[in-house]
């Protein structure tokens, strides 16, 4: 039991934390609805002005549509691919699975800089224009672990008697698969696919090197702050990324429990990383 | 796996379950076949690409033309590790990261202490949400509020009483600031982690030894935390030694960071050969704190 002192500085610690943590993401969706277009504090009255100018904005829109298009595709693959190796690293005992997984943590344990000119390089030396593609590409590189991390956690959780009991009955491999190994993992694939899209719809800085001249969502903000433009319009825009990032971690944590939203933050990564 | 379905073949014909059986029959091929398309999309795409990063690292820019020229040489390099310029830039951007990582550790251990060994269950859960809705929440969003906070104009200079003086913006101490501020939630998940596995009996038997709060602190908590700490300042550590956003939207013109140099020479100056050499930096610096980290043992208890 601690003293009830360092109980109270704990507590006391904890709220500035919390302050701390919160008070810029609170202000942002303040400015959004200022009815100013100078950024200055205190805010000068509410509008809902600067959504209906977003809302209206060619530019915008198109940006969000290639921001969700990407994000769509990214997490697709991701699923498809992370999938197959969690499945393979739990199922097959073999030479170099640590390498996998070390492989798969390597594009967010590096610094995304690194992603970012490296794949810029490769597609320069290849030849490839940038598009949507290569967008994408970028994207699912980095998107596949959060997938993995959540099946493989899953898949440890999950005893091998279900699987041994459907085969002592007569199922064959893939009715084992069908029938009693994908219902108990299917929540664990829909949140790791709803935060591998979270996590492309907000990226910035491998997209960077990676987009050309197609804008995503990210890619417009970070323009329009370096120039200094536009910057009313900026804030509800950002409010509304907020909002949008937000939803599909929300949502993965209903249906998969505030672990898996952890585990597949970079956070948890670092563990996977340090094991080795 | 065991368990072999003898039947399988007669049961029912039909190429899919026959071929489904046979599959199920050679581990092996299974593997393969689920392993090659991951596998084939990291070294092809991802592991390619690093290469060609290397590679491009010992090309060279023609100074009058403009033109790539690939030509093995180490020119790059000694450019870098022979301009005081650059050397200065790699040395504050290290030193920027290990600020960073000891001002976050400093501020997530007692908070993620308080969460995972006083809070109960569900101040614990609110905690936990409160830590990753940060985290996940856009980054560019977090980067810019503190754009309004810290501008002359903005909230941090109006509660100070100071409104219109100059503000921190523009400063390395903004970047400084905004770099704590954007990766604490990557420090705390893991010390938290760490935390909550220490099982009580290990904390009262320091207590029943006569320990005071600091003494089992000291001897007992830390030592276990360690691990959880080391794995959060890989991703302080890392995530500020490449950033180049922050500093461009907060910093001035003396935040030049390692990763603002490889930004600038990557897609402004047209001189990727540097910008890669320059990105073999932060790759050195983070496979030596990983050595680092793992020579002081820090990875057993992983």
């Amino acid at each position: 039991m601690e003293p009830a002192g360092l109980r109270l500085a704990l507590r006391v610690w904890v709220t500035l934390v919390l302050l701390f943590l919160f008070v810029p993401i609170v202000l942002i969706v303040l400015y959004a609805f200022d009815r100013s277009t100078v950024e200055s504090w205190p805010i000068s009255g509410f509008t809902l002005h600067w959504f209906s100018i977003a809302w209206h904005d060619q530019a915008v829109r198109s940006a969000f549509v290639l921001s969700v298009k990407v994000g769509l595709l990214a997490s697709g693959i991701a699923l498809v691919l992370g999938s197959a190796v969690a499945y393979s690293l739990r199922q097959f005992v073999f030479f170099g699975r640590d390498a996998i997984s070390f492989l798969l943590v390597l594009p967010i344990a590096l610094p995304g800089v690194i992603t970012g000119i490296a794949l810029s390089s490769f597609f320069t030396f290849t030849g490839i224009q940038l598009s949507l593609w290569t967008i994408m590409i970028g994207h699912a590189t980095f998107c596949i672990v959060v997938v993995f991390n959540n099946l493989i956690a899953r898949l440890r959780r999950m005893p091998d008697s279900l699987a041994e009991a459907s085969m002592d009955l007569g199922a064959r491999g893939w009715q084992t698969q069908l029938y009693v190994t994908l219902p108990m993992v299917a929540t664990a694939l829909v949140s790791g696919a709803l935060l591998a899209f979270a996590l492309s719809f907000d990226e910035v800085i491998v997209t960077v090197f990676t987009s050309g001249a197609n804008n995503t969502l990210p890619i417009w903000i970070f323009g329009a702050i370096r120039l200094g433009q536009q910057l009313p319009e900026v804030n509800a825009v950002v409010s509304i990324v907020i909002v949008l990032t937000i939803i599909p971690v929300m949502l993965a944590a209903r249906i998969a429990g505030a672990g898996a939203v952890a585990r597949s933050a970079r956070a948890a990564a670092a563990q996977e990383t340090g094991r080795l | 796996m065991r368990a072999v379905t003898v039947t399988d073949g007669q049961a029912a014909g039909g190429m899919w379950s026959r071929a489904s059986a046979a599959l199920w029959r050679r581990p092996w091929a299974r593997a393969t076949l689920l392993l090659t398309p991951p596998l084939a999309w990291f070294l092809l795409i991802y592991i390619a690409a690093l290469v060609v990063l290397l590679i491009t690292a010992f090309w060279q820019v023609n100074p009058f033309t403009n033109n790539l020229e690939r030509i093995w040489n180490l020119g790059n390099f000694t450019q870098i590790f022979e301009t005081p310029a650059y050397r200065s830039i790699i040395a504050r951007t290290v030193g920027m990261a290990a600020g960073v990582t000891v001002v976050d550790a400093i501020i997530a251990f007692p908070f993620a202490y308080y969460m995972a060994r006083i809070a109960g269950g569900r101040t614990r859960i609110v905690l936990f949400v409160a830590i990753l809705l940060p985290l996940w929440a856009s980054y560019l969003a977090k980067v810019y509020s503190w754009q309004l906070i810290l501008t002359s104009t903005g909230v941090l200079n109006w509660s100070l009483g100071r409104s219109g003086a100059a503000g921190l913006i523009n400063t390395n101490w903004a970047v400084f600031i905004v770099f704590c501020y954007i990766w604490l939630p990557y420090m705390v998940v893991p010390v938290y982690a760490a935390l909550d596995r220490i099982p009580s009996s290990m904390i009262e038997a320091s207590q029943d030894l006569g320990g005071r709060t600091w003494r089992t602190t000291r001897s007992v908590i830390l030592p276990l935390v360690l691990p959880g700490l080391v794995a959060g300042s890989i991703f302080t550590f890392s995530l500020t030694l490449g950033d180049y956003i922050t500093p461009l939207l907060v910093g001035g013109t003396n935040s030049v960071f390692i990763g603002t140099v490889i930004y600038d020479n990557a897609a402004g100056l047209n001189n990727v050969p540097l910008g890669a050499a320059m990105a073999i930096v932060p790759i050195a610096i983070m496979a030596c704190y990983l050595l680092f980290a793992r020579s002081l043992g820090a990875f057993r208890e992983l």
